[in-house]
């Protein structure tokens, strides 16, 4: 049985989600069996290094090509993804659950009147029939979704998933032909943040900080941190709500999920709001003031100190050493 | 003009899960019931532009059990002219809400229709795209920022590392997310009003189901981890376990 992955582009490059996309989609396809195939499906305004997708384990990648999609249009990217399942017939679609796939597959499901598990952080496929799991109430506990009806839907969650290399697979380039349907919503200007940050859900080490930082002049400590680190920077929900930081950088359960590798929580005491959204990093290390403080029961390294002298210590000795060596 | 918004009825974020013992859905016991916050911004949002166009009517579609009303009945408090309740018991799948939804708003022929960017029970964020298809509208999800202009509004939306413009024509699907706007709380008068705002309803047309919960479970517990240090002196051990057992600088 085949499967389908969206493959993600932007500003003409693919989205590494995508290749964590293909690598599940490589593995789903093997223990599904029947000499299935994995298939590409892109929408752009023209070819954005398709090819080179074969080493990530696509067999061949179907291109929607179309002035209109160089920029995000959901009617228009849905139905390129409707007509790629009409061609393939696959047993699953795979998206990233990023903020486009995440716009993207319930359309999809819509159109094709198909079963859509968001966000899910594992697949298994046994005797022919997937399963899904996937957090929900924030990570509080754990979902496990069968599909009544096929294909199933799934998007998968960013950094769970590990992408193949040397897959040695075509990744043979297909036209896909797709008339965009007339659409009251367009794109009109993408605005990148300056310095080209990694979005929260995307990094690898997040440093959030909290209450303990007592005002929003001395989250200067925390970028400076997180800049020693690589780490893009969070914040409690208790900061953003007092206007401290904007409520793009709230982790927890009414701002986003992150699972870095590592996930260093400066002043938070740890709300199980808060802990719901972070639980899944796979290293907590916490700095905190108070001992008994709830943060210190999910960490895995703790210290207990004023953090306005442990963070610009840890900063300074951090810069010492070269932290990507 | 009539604005449609979708609320949904949820567990606090305070909420310690419990599984029930059907082992596929959550322990009602001792929950706090809460309007999903990410549609108080989508009610809020409403309010402030039948407030601003000095007419037109705001009406909250909620789908769930018996259970939802007291949710309702805060929405119209808060100020929405009257409520529709789609009858349905259990936690029905996205897309067959999704159609539940499409079905009662197709007749209303509302200029907006409004929902939060997900409900914080399942996260799934699904039913506001799926209504923009059902309904054949323009949609865009996750709005922090709205402005009307005419017959067309621009909002703007978060993505990875930046933000997207959006322009589109009305009616339109739009789903807030936080940040757009501070939602107001029921004041007494509103919930003295709200007693006499009618709540219709009746059986959810759902169709499916596309999706089957096959279990609920609580993640592994974290094992717990150990203080490495007090204060400055604990910075080294804490970057010696980082580089050392971590493998992580």
């Amino acid at each position: 049985m085949s499967v389908l992955v969206f493959i993600e582009q932007r500003e003409g490059q693919v989205r590494s989600v995508s290749r964590e996309a293909l690598g599940e989609a490589t593995r789903l396809a093997a223990s599904l069996g029947g000499g299935g195939e994995v298939v590409g499906v892109c929408a752009a305004a023209s070819d954005p290094g398709l090819a080179a997708l074969g080493d990530a384990g696509a067999d061949r990648v179907l291109l929607a090509a179309h002035p209109g999609f160089a920029r995000y249009d959901g009617a228009g990217y849905a139905a390129a993804v409707a007509a790629a399942v009409e061609a393939v017939k696959p047993a699953a679609v795979l998206f990233a659950a990023s903020s486009l796939g995440r716009d993207l597959a319930p359309r999809v499901a819509a159109k094709l009147g198909a079963g859509l598990a968001a966000d899910c952080t594992s697949l298994t496929a046994t005797a022919g029939a997937l399963t899904a799991t996937r957090p929900v109430y924030a990570g509080k506990a754990i979902q496990t979704v069968r599909f009544p009806k096929s294909p199933a839907l799934v998007s998968l969650r960013p950094k769970v998933f590990a992408p193949v290399t040397g897959a040695g697979k075509r990744g043979a380039v297909e036209p896909l032909a797709v008339e965009p349907p007339a659409s009251g919503a367009r794109v009109r200007e993408v605005v990148t943040q300056s310095g080209g940050k990694v979005d929260l859900t995307e990094s690898e080490i997040v440093v959030s900080g909290g209450r303990g930082l007592k005002g929003p002049e001395h989250f200067k400590l925390i970028e400076d941190l997180a800049a020693a680190l690589g780490a893009t920077v969070g914040a409690s929900r208790a900061v953003v709500d007092a206007g401290w930081r904007p409520h793009s950088e709230q982790v927890g359960q009414t701002g986003k999920t992150v699972s870095p590798k590592l996930y260093v929580a400066v002043g938070i005491s740890g709300a199980i709001q808060h802990l719901a959204g972070m639980s899944s990093s796979r290293c907590i290390v916490a700095i905190n003031k108070d001992p008994d403080a709830p943060i210190f029961k999910i960490a895995d390294y703790g210290l207990v100190g004023d953090l306005f002298e442990v963070v610009p210590a840890l900063t300074e000795q951090l810069k010492k050493i070269d932290v990507h060596a | 003009m009539i604005q449609v918004v979708c609320i949904k009825q949820v567990a606090d974020s305070e909420t310690r899960v419990k599984v029930a013992a059907d082992g596929r859905s959550l322990d009602p016991a001792g929950v706090t019931w809460i309007l999903n916050p990410y549609d108080e911004f989508a009610l809020e949002q409403a309010l402030r532009l039948r407030e601003a166009e000095g007419s037109g009517e705001v009406v909250v579609l909620s789908l769930g059990g018996a259970g939802i009303q007291p949710t309702l009945r805060n929405a119209l408090a808060m100020g929405a002219d009257r409520a529709i309740h789609l009858e349905a018991d259990g936690a029905p799948d996205a897309l067959a809400v999704a159609n539940a939804l499409a079905a009662e708003i197709r007749p209303l022929s509302p200029a907006i229709v409004w929902c939060g960017r997900q409900a914080i029970d399942d996260d799934a964020a699904a039913v506001g795209p799926m209504l923009g298809e059902l309904l054949g509208l323009p949609c865009v999800t996750s709005v922090s920022k709205f402005e009307r202009s005419g017959d067309s509004v621009v909002v703007e939306r978060d993505i990875e590392g930046g933000r997207e413009v959006v322009e589109t024509t009305l009616p339109a699907v739009i789903t807030t997310d936080k940040g757009l706007n501070e939602p107001r709380y029921a004041s007494l008068k509103g919930i003295m009003a709200a007693k006499k705002k009618p709540i219709d309803a009746k059986p959810a047309a759902l169709g499916g189901p596309y999706l089957e919960v096959a279990s609920l479970a609580l993640p592994a517990a974290r094992s717990a981890g150990r203080i490495v240090g007090q204060g400055v002196e604990g910075v080294p051990e804490l970057i010696r376990v980082l580089r050392e057992e971590a493998k992580l600088l």
